[in-house]
């Protein structure tokens, strides 16, 4: 498969306001294929946020280098083309919407590039039928709940049909069934239309449907791997902050406690199927 | 002497086409010493139910009362009634305003007249209770922090205040899982040691049901059910998923072992399901 986005050494320093610096990356390299589903976790202040800005030229590197697409972010000439090819979405639903109807929302981005109307109109109906909202095309944002509103923003971002979407805590306002319903929606654009996501979130629940995990401590990678890998490593996970899904936990308790189970355990049904052995 | 929220009804935009009636009619008393998690659907009415508990937003029908005092009068009885209730809002950015994450925190100890020693002690523990080192983080610009960082310095600027009626607006929204259960640890013993009470709005069923002495549930402005939590995710599964709610995944694995055969009681803790797993094993190995 070939890489939609490259990243090499990548470092980046934040200078504050007098003069402070802090050093948010320190060589980060990553590769991510197309119609990769990469999550990231990590715990606050490790480097997650600033690690997506760079991958639509919201933030340049400091050092190293962020190729996507081919292009180097780096590149002033680049940028417009960058951020056609990676949408990001982040996590306040109320603060992405910008226009007083659902599909004049989703039209704001193409319009912004010069798309011509006709062709706004199919990609305007077509995101928003991926996101499945095409009913409220009409309706007033402001109305939507928050899970549908994040689809909107998502649909916003589809419509300039972009090859990667990087989504910054998308669920982190919502309500279970608006969560549920976002992570679905990002997993079948992934399966059925090849996007690339990346995907950060502090829910393990929601981290593991990816293919793979990334999981970041002070600006550096410290684990990578499927889902099932990185969920195994309980006493690393803790170590850094974080958790696994409850499966997990409770696959690891039941072995300390001296009950048979394989590695890899992640979901309730696996769990319970073990157990009923 | 209690929060009581008496017939309220409050609408945004008030002869707007954006009119929306966020609460309507409700009435709630709420005790000392009582921990209480509020969830409800996004648009529910979550935030404007709190922001009158704090007095932020005055009702158009109806009163609230804090141990008796009007909220909304305009005394020095109400403002001494307003600042026993300390709130961190929804979101962090819209309470934090100081130079520095040291002037942030201090600024409700100040107000409320603590010399410089005491609002430096002040500010250090409620820094250590939300976990931020206070050489790393003292001098920094709170508005040129990580998500969950800013959030934190939002927290420690309510608990600074000591409020007899703390109140969290989603808190944990952001926050890794360590400074989650961090936090929660602070707010529990908190809440014990001084019999506050702790008004928690949040999507996340599991700290409603490990935290909380009672749940409300609030659906389009109205509270729908108002009880112990493990009965209302034992007994009332349908009605929360109605409201776009759930029960926590630890009812969920042990409804998953139940449909199998495996006979569990559903529990708020993950040890405790455990060791009715175990006693299982043994009795089936027994067998
Ligand atoms: N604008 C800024 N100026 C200075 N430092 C910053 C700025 N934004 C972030 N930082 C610092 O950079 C580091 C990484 O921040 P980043 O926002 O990438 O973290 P994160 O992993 O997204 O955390 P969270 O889970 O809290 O969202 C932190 O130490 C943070 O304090
Ligand atoms: N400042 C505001 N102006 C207009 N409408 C608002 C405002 N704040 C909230 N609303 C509306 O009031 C309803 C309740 O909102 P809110 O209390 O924020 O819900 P929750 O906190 O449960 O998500 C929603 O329909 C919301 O859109
Ligand atoms: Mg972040
Ligand atoms: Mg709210």
């Amino acid at each position: 498969m070939q890489n939609l986005i490259e990243i090499k050494n990548l470092e980046h320093v934040y200078t504050d306001t007098d003069g402070n610096e802090v050093k948010a990356l320190d060589g980060v390299s990553l590769d991510i294929a197309r119609g990769e589903f990469v999550a990231v976790i990590g715990a606050n202040g490790s480097g997650k946020s600033t690690l997506a800005r760079h991958l639509n030229a919201l933030l340049l590197p400091t050092a190293g280098k962020c190729i996507v697409a081919g292009m180097d972010t780096a590149d002033d000439d680049n940028l417009w083309n960058i951020r056609q090819h990676v949408g990001m979405v982040f996590q306040n639903p109320d603060n992405q919407i910008v226009a007083a109807v659902v599909e004049e929302d989703v039209a704001f981005g193409p319009e912004n590039i010069g798309v011509p109307p006709q062709e706004i109109r199919t990609r305007v109906d077509n995101a928003l039928a991926a996101v499945g909202m095409t009913d409220y095309a009409k309706h007033a944002p402001h109305l939507l709940s928050g899970g549908q509103k994040q689809r909107v923003a998502i649909a916003g971002v589809l419509a300039l049909e972009p090859d990667c979407i990087v989504l910054d805590e998308p669920t982190a306002m919502l309500d279970p069934r608006g969560r549920s319903e976002i992570v679905g929606t990002v997993k079948k654009l992934n399966r059925e239309k090849k996007i690339t996501v990346v995907y950060i979130t502090h829910y393990m629940e929601e981290a593991m449907q990816a293919d793979r995990i990334i999981a970041m401590e002070g600006g550096r990678i410290k684990m990578q791997g499927t889902p099932k890998e990185i969920f195994a490593c309980v006493e690393e996970l803790h170590a850094m902050g974080l958790e696994t899904p409850l499966a997990a936990q409770a696959a690891y308790d039941l072995r300390q406690k001296g009950v048979k189970l394989p590695q890899g355990i992640i979901d309730d049904e696996e769990l319970t199927e073990e157990l009923c052995r | 002497m209690p929060l009581n929220l008496q017939n309220v009804t409050f609408t945004y935009m008030k002869g707007t086409p954006f009119e929306k009636t966020a609460l309507s009619d409700v009435s709630l008393q709420i005790e000392k010493g009582e921990f209480v998690a509020v969830i409800g659907h996004t648009g529910s009415g979550k935030s404007t139910l709190v922001q009158h508990l704090s007095g932020l937003l005055h009702p158009d029908k109806g009163s609230v009362t804090v141990d008796g005092v009007n909220l909304n009068a305009k005394n020095a009885a109400a403002k001494k009634a307003r600042n026993s209730v300390g709130m961190v809002f929804q979101y962090p950015e819209h309470q934090i305003f100081a130079e520095t994450v040291y002037e942030d925190i201090a600024f409700g100890p100040r107000n409320k007249g603590l010399g410089p020693d005491e609002v430096d002690r002040a500010v250090r523990d409620a820094m250590a209770f939300v976990g931020l080192d206070f050489d790393s983080f003292a001098k920094r610009s709170p508005f040129r922090l990580s998500g969950g960082q800013m959030r934190r310095v939002a927290i420690a600027g309510v608990i600074a205040m000591e409020p007899d009626y703390l109140i969290l607006d989603e808190p944990s929204a952001g926050l890794d899982p360590r400074s989650r259960d961090a936090v929660f640890k602070e707010v529990m013993a908190l809440y014990k040691k001084r019999g506050i009470a702790v008004i928690l709005v949040t999507h996340n069923m599991e700290e409603a049901a490990r935290y909380a002495s009672r749940l409300l549930v609030i659906s389009g402005g109205q509270v729908i059910l108002d009880g112990v939590p493990h009965d209302i995710f034992t007994n009332h599964k349908d009605e929360l998923l109605a409201a776009s709610m759930d029960v926590p995944p630890v009812y969920k694995l042990a409804d998953c072992l139940n449909a199998h055969g495996l006979p569990v009681e559903r529990t708020p803790e993950l040890a405790a399901l455990e060791k009715q797993i175990l006693e299982l094993r043994r009795a089936k190995h027994a067998d």
